[in-house]
């Protein structure tokens, strides 16, 4: 088998990452246009950005996203990680599969579904929505999210760290937070990134389980989306998305950094030995 | 060191170690399994005109009587609703047949994307795979609405197209069953691709090339050495986008007009526009029911790849 790309396989990659990016590019493109219509190109401009600035809802509406989805994301990263924890370390106790089903079933769950039921438990306990439902509805489904990414790292680490501290008689919980986490926390990170972005991007189970005065943004753009495609919307839109770029990317470089230089020193310290 | 002691001296710390499991597992049982049960009870209700516009309530306070009133107040009257009016059954039908047409079209366009990532030059893997996880984090919301300004009649694609004089009236794409699936096919890409990467880069190449040493044809070792050796990346993909696609709302809802129905719009609608609580239970329990098996067997697959390491 010839080592390299074949012609097939580069047309492949091409036309693959076309579909995938070319549409958000045009997305953010037409954010730029002077013209009201959308197909029509009426020159550079940073107006829709700037009419942004003045729209009262959308900014409270971002307010609240962001907001949200900081208490979430945290909130989810500790008992996800906790989770994952339970799944990998803590051996057998009844109803295990029960828990790991737990885990693993909201990952596929349609959302309406997660959704509706979340919400009917609300009303069923008489819990008034609005911002504290919101809240836990996303970090409900945002821990299962993070234990799995937290559970994968898990898994692959030396498990002779731990087991040497424990040896020398280092309390369970000390254990984990000199030697685990230090280790795991790459994955904690990017856990705690992956609920961040998720709560903010969530429509449908916020839909239904805010209430008043709890108006997100994917619910700000999904109810003028409706009414049509406008400038204004692109503009929200491509700074979501230069957002989350950044941040992904910025992750990504920073957690591959950090990887390298554990790999480094565990290689130094071997060759010491 | 085995799991046998592990467990014994994790098991040594007893209160802590009880609390520790206890946290995260209270909070699903209340805030994910809990609520499963409650649909199941709604949906064996009847609507009322109320806030919460259901009947009957199980009213506590009312002692054993107040369970054998509400007991007495169930029924399948939901369900047999559901069998009855065709609204749901075509909404059914065709959740499922593009949930799998969609599927079909991600495992065909994923696959050789898969392949030549698994293929690339070593340095670059990295890169590509961002490259693909990338839209992901990027809103569905988002990626769906950027459609409707390609797809729609005065939109990006029919502009193009006339202008380029292959066709002379626009195309009606916006609002048929075709937006939808390339909504689909769009926004779950990543899912279906990033699998079927995981299992082709493990790939041994020795065995292709003793394949190719003992006189084989590229093509014969693709298909006797690579597509089987890939299964297991192909189930993951497949069930990783199809159980989703199956209960999808926004898409549909966005791309697909009042032409397409789907199960998600349906009970999305049910719930929202006609306040009818007890019947879009019952929607999500029956949706339930069809994706119990694609869950189970997709969390078997998760559970074994990430514990197998263990």
């Amino acid at each position: 088998m010839t080592k390299g790309l074949s012609a097939v396989n580069v047309t492949a990659l091409v036309l693959g990452f076309s579909f995938l990016y070319l549409p958000i590019l045009i997305l953010v493109l037409y954010s730029f246009n002077d013209s009201q219509l959308v197909t029509v190109w009426g020159g550079f401009s940073t107006r829709w950005y700037v009419s942004l600035l003045h729209n009262e809802q959308l900014l409270e509406a971002a307010w609240v996203t962001i907001r949200l989805g900081l208490v979430s994301a945290t909130l989810a990263t500790v008992l996800g990680t906790l989770a994952a924890v339970t799944l990998t370390r803590l051996g057998r106790f009844r109803g295990r599969t029960l828990f790991s089903g737990m885990i693993y079933a909201p990952l596929v769950m349609p959302e309406v579904i997660t959704g509706l039921s979340m919400l009917l438990l609300f009303v069923a306990i008489n819990l008034e929505r609005g911002f504290l439902t919101l809240t836990i509805a996303h970090v409900t489904f945002a821990m299962c999210f993070v234990a799995v990414v937290v559970q994968s790292r898990l898994v692959t680490f030396d498990r002779s760290l731990e087991e040497a501290a424990l040896d020398l008689g280092c309390p369970p919980f000390k254990t984990f937070f000199v030697i685990t986490l230090p280790i795991i926390l790459p994955a904690v990170v990017s856990g705690w990134m992956l609920a961040f972005t998720l709560s903010i991007d969530d429509l449908v189970i916020s839909q239904f389980t805010t209430g008043p005065g709890a108006t997100t943004l994917p619910m700000r753009i999904y109810s003028s989306v409706r009414l049509g495609v406008k400038p204004e919307i692109n503009a929200v839109c491509s700074i979501l998305i230069a957002i989350v770029t950044t941040g992904v990317i910025i992750a990504s470089i920073a957690t591959k950094r950090a990887e390298n230089e554990r790999l480094k020193a565990e290689r130094a310290a071997a060759a010491g030995r | 060191m085995t799991d046998a002691v592990s467990t014994k001296r994790a098991g040594s710390s007893g209160l802590g170690r009880r609390i520790l499991i206890a946290i995260p597992y209270v909070w699903l049982l209340i805030f994910f399994l809990a609520p499963f049960v409650i649909v199941l009870k709604i949906s064996l209700s009847d609507a009322t005109i109320a806030q919460p516009p259901y009947t009957p309530l199980l009213d506590l306070s009312a002692g054993w009587q107040g369970v054998v009133e509400w007991w007495n107040g169930l029924d399948f009257e939901n369900y047999t609703l559901l069998t009855e009016d065709e609204l749901y059954w075509v909404s059914y039908l065709s959740s499922l047949r593009i949930a799998v047409i969609s599927t079909l079209l991600m495992l065909l366009i994923g696959y050789p994307m898969a392949y030549a990532m698994a293929r690339a030059p070593k340095s670059i893997r990295p890169a590509l795979v961002m490259a693909v996880i990338l839209p992901f984090w990027t809103s569905l919301l988002i990626r769906v609405y950027a459609w409707i300004g390609i797809l729609s009649p005065e939109g990006l694609l029919n502009a193009f197209l006339l202008w380029t004089g292959i066709i002379s009236e626009p195309l009606y794409i916006m609002n048929t069953e075709t937006a939808v699936l390339i909504g689909i096919v769009y926004s779950y890409l990543p899912f279906m691709v990033l699998p079927l990467y995981a299992s082709l880069e493990k790939l041994d190449e020795s065995l292709l090339e003793a394949a190719a040493d003992l006189g084989s044809p590229p093509w014969k070792a693709f298909w006797q050495i690579t597509v089987p050796l890939s299964i297991p990346g192909v189930i993951a993909g497949c069930f990783l986008v199809f159980i989703p696609a199956v209960g999808e709302f926004v898409i549909p809802d966005l791309l697909g007009g009042s032409e397409t129905l789907m199960i998600g719009k349906t009970l999305y609608n049910e719930f929202f526009l006609n306040r009818d609580w007890p019947v879009s239970s019952a929607i999500a329990v029956l949706l339930l029911l069809v994706l119990v098996v694609p869950i189970a067997v997709y969390q078997n697959v998760q559970a074994r790849q990430l514990e197998g390491k263990a």
